[in-house]
């Protein structure tokens, strides 16, 4: 998944789900419509890209209720956090790297 | 291909994260022009408290007594100012907040504003209750420091959730607060300087740091 010569990782090559890791390095946990909200996009797109981002383990999601209503919030994980982590190491040393 | 990505490519993507942590996190629409109408509130009851109470003196002096009825009076008088004085801060801070996020296009209640409010919330109900119970046993003299030291709490708590700098805002009102205990007669003009004077420049620090240009 990782790129051997940048470090960068692949899964955030993509903007929404690097915004749903920025928005969960910060916050416990959010709910789908806050993040929608956040990051303004459709439910559809935002739901593909949490799906990805959960079958590689950097979130974990808890389906509640408000009432009747479902409730999804979702949290970073460990693994997550890590991962986001170096992506945001890599993208710093090439910065570096070419001053 | 990725291996070749351009620098720039990297600084705006670290930007962009740097965006997203800061907006998710913090109410950003506070307006600075909030703590200006709130400190002309303040002033504007500051100003007629002292007018209520020239008149309660004035009256003491020339009748040389005053009943129990006269001081409930002037009691009642007091606190529906102080409400009406809140209610018209708090009022014109929120709409001048309100126009701020709507320029911005973000929403006003979200969760930023949420966790905001509530954080602000929780040492005002403290102060409040605490106030509440030193005036039922008739101890005016540190109302106005236990204002303004429990709003320099709250605003030091709040400022977690909002455009950090409130923070110094805070600071300067415990500092008046404490200090009003020295001097308690004084409390009208501490309360008047805390809510009115420091949210007066406050305000316009904030607004020309981050409205003016936009």
């Amino acid at each position: 998944m990782k790129n051997p010569i940048t470090g960068l990782n692949k899964i955030f090559d993509n903007r929404i789900r690097l915004g749903v890791m920025s928005v969960l390095m910060v916050n416990e946990e959010i709910s789908f419509n806050d993040l929608k909200a956040l990051l303004e996009v459709t439910d559809g797109n935002l739901a593909t890209h949490l799906v990805t981002l959960e079958e590689n383990g950097f979130l974990k999601v808890h389906k509640g209720f408000i009432g009747r209503k479902t409730n999804t919030t979702y949290a970073i994980t460990r693994q997550g956090e890590k991962a986001f982590s170096e992506h945001i190491s890599a993208l710093e040393n090439m910065i570096k790297g070419v001053k | 291909m990725e291996e070749n990505k351009p620098t720039a490519g990297s600084l705006e993507e670290l930007k962009d994260i740097r965006r997203i942590m800061e907006r998710s996190s913090r109410f950003v629409s506070l307006s600075g022009l909030s703590g200006v109408a709130a400190g002309i509130c303040a002033m504007g009851g500051a100003y007629a408290a002292n007018h209520i109470f020239r008149n309660y003196y004035g009256e003491y002096n020339s009748r040389g007594f005053m009943t129990g009825d006269d001081f409930s009076r002037l009691k009642i008088k007091l606190i529906l100012l102080a409400a009406g004085v809140f209610v018209l801060a708090f009022s014109s801070a929120f709409y001048l907040t309100w126009r701020k996020a709507q320029k911005q296009g973000l929403p006003v209640w979200d969760p930023t504003s949420r966790r905001l409010a509530w954080n602000m919330l929780m040492p005002l109900l403290a102060g409040g209750a605490f106030i509440l119970g030193m005036l039922r046993y008739d101890s005016w003299i540190f109302v106005a420091p236990a204002c303004l030291v429990f709003y320099g709490l709250a605003l030091v708590n709040a400022s977690k959730y909002t455009l950090s700098d409130i923070r110094y805002l805070g600071y300067c009102e415990i500092i008046l607060g404490t200090v009003n205990m020295l001097y308690t007669g004084l409390g009208l003009w501490f309360w008047g300087i805390g809510f009115g004077l420091l949210h007066i420049i406050y305000g316009i620090i904030m607004w020309n740091k981050y409205e003016r240009g936009n």
